[in-house]
């Protein structure tokens, strides 16, 4: 895999991986975590990393909460947290581990319309990666199938629906069924061989 | 508030009732002396300084002491942590060690650097170092895996990572080592100035062997007061503020 003709082979700071698990550090508050990786940034002065954090902070809507303990958080704000900390250092990629994975249905959906809203507003390229159909027509542009070890591409789908996209919507539920139907013959095949 | 009032009116009772026993007269003053006594002792000796002057100088052997254990057991901790060779050998040195009382240093500490300094401040090392490690090695072993790679996701490596990520994130081990280091510590100091006479300075623990020679248990009382009293205030002054920050980050306690 190339990225800007570079051969990726570690992550780093500009792949930012988001887990399923918001890993935000226990002993840092809200703010602090954010400021994290934007320490690691050498070309910042110290007032541009602060101004950058609490602006991502309000982003994800949670410009209340920067003073805040971790624990302090429900799931969903968690995951906003990681979110604005992956972005805060303006990575070229950010890589989403089934980020949502762990939230309870209505959290995860108020949160795909503000990876949306986010997505419009800074046009980070993000490579997310789910089990659910729905999810990824929801979110994506293009929508890769990939084949389970070895994981190879199998398939990819374009979705030109426009944005915002909802999860619950009709053409999005058209789309996704397509897309299912492709993975399932995909599946059988795979069983056969 | 109330809380307080209860603490005081314990103590309050606890020294009548001392009084009170003292004052019936079936014990000799020698094998029971007076708050009065005591109390009095603590004046004059407060006044004339010797009290203050033996305080600072078994604090400043405390603390260099407990600083120097804390210097050196962290790194050998992490590095326990971190590699098995390290943890097969200096691991199991440090659990065997940390079992032996840290007072059974004080005979091979005087036959090495002589009635000094530098016997005090190693039993005190002593004391410290091997809690300090087994503690740094267990925190920093157990942490969730996640946080360390979410940390080389954002780039931090090496001395970032150990100094930003590992050790905090082992802080609730951490405490609890570094308390169980100072309390060994203290114990071994007090033992080690009771048992010699250090000719560099006077500590409390002579003032508490000096008090037995001449019979004056109320400077035997006195002292043991005061070494209380340190102990209770470094707890407070030393731990309780990291342990407040523990509780408030992590959400744990109360």
């Amino acid at each position: 895999m190339l990225a800007d003709c570079e051969p990726v082979t570690a992550p780093g700071r500009h792949r930012l991986i988001m887990f399923q698990e918001s890993a935000l550090f226990p002993w840092l508050t809200v703010f602090g975590n954010v400021m994290f990786g934007l320490k690691l940034v050498p070309e910042l002065t110290r007032s541009e990393r602060s101004e950058i954090a609490h602006g991502y902070l309000k982003l994800v809507g949670l410009a209340k909460f920067a003073h805040a303990n971790v624990h302090e958080l429900s799931g969903g704000m968690k995951q906003r947290v990681a979110f604005a900390r992956a972005l805060a250092p303006d990575p070229l990629v950010l890589l989403m581990d089934e980020p949502l994975g762990a939230l309870d249905a209505l959290t995860r959906e108020q949160l795909y319309s503000d990876i949306q809203r986010i997505w419009q507003a800074r046009r980070k390229t993000i490579l997310f990666v789910t089990h659910n159909v729905r999810e990824a027509v929801c979110l994506g542009d293009r929508v890769t199938l990939l084949s389970p070890r070895p994981g190879r591409v199998c398939q990819e789908f374009t979705i030109q629906l426009p944005r915002p996209r909802d999860i619950n919507s009709v053409e999005l539920a058209e789309y996704a069924s397509h897309i299912t139907a492709a993975l399932k013959r995909h599946m059988a095949l795979q069983v056969v061989e | 508030m109330r809380r307080t009032a209860i603490a005081t009116l314990f103590f309050i009772g606890l020294i009548a009732a001392w009084q009170a026993l003292a004052l019936s007269g079936r014990w000799s003053p020698v094998l029971l002396p007076s708050p009065q006594s005591v109390g009095e002792y603590l004046c004059v000796s407060l006044k004339d300084g010797t009290l203050l002057g033996a305080t600072a100088v078994t604090l400043r052997r405390l603390f260099l002491g407990y600083a120097l254990g804390l210097a050196i057991g962290l790194p050998l901790g992490l590095l326990s942590s971190k590699s098995e060779f390290v943890e097969d050998t200096l691991g199991v040195l440090a659990l065997g060690l940390q079992t032996l009382p840290s007072v059974c240093w004080i005979p091979l500490a005087l036959l090495w650097f002589g009635q000094n300094e530098g016997a005090m401040l190693f039993v005190v090392i002593m004391g410290t170092i091997w809690s300090v490690v087994i503690a740094t090695d267990t925190g920093a072993g157990t942490i969730s895996p996640i946080y360390a790679r979410a940390a080389r996701t954002m780039g931090s490596e090496g001395f970032h990572r150990w100094t930003r990520v590992i050790l905090p994130a082992s802080l609730p081990f951490l405490i609890g080592g570094m308390k169980q280091g100072w309390a060994f510590a203290w114990r071994s100091l007090m033992a080690a100035e009771i048992y010699v006479t250090v000719l560099t300075g006077f500590g409390l623990g002579h003032l508490l062997h000096y008090g037995r020679e001449l019979n004056a248990m109320d400077q035997v009382v006195a002292i043991m007061l005061v070494i209380v009293l340190i102990g209770l205030l470094a707890d407070k002054a030393l731990f309780a503020p990291w342990e407040r920050f523990l509780h408030r980050r992590w959400g744990t306690g109360a």
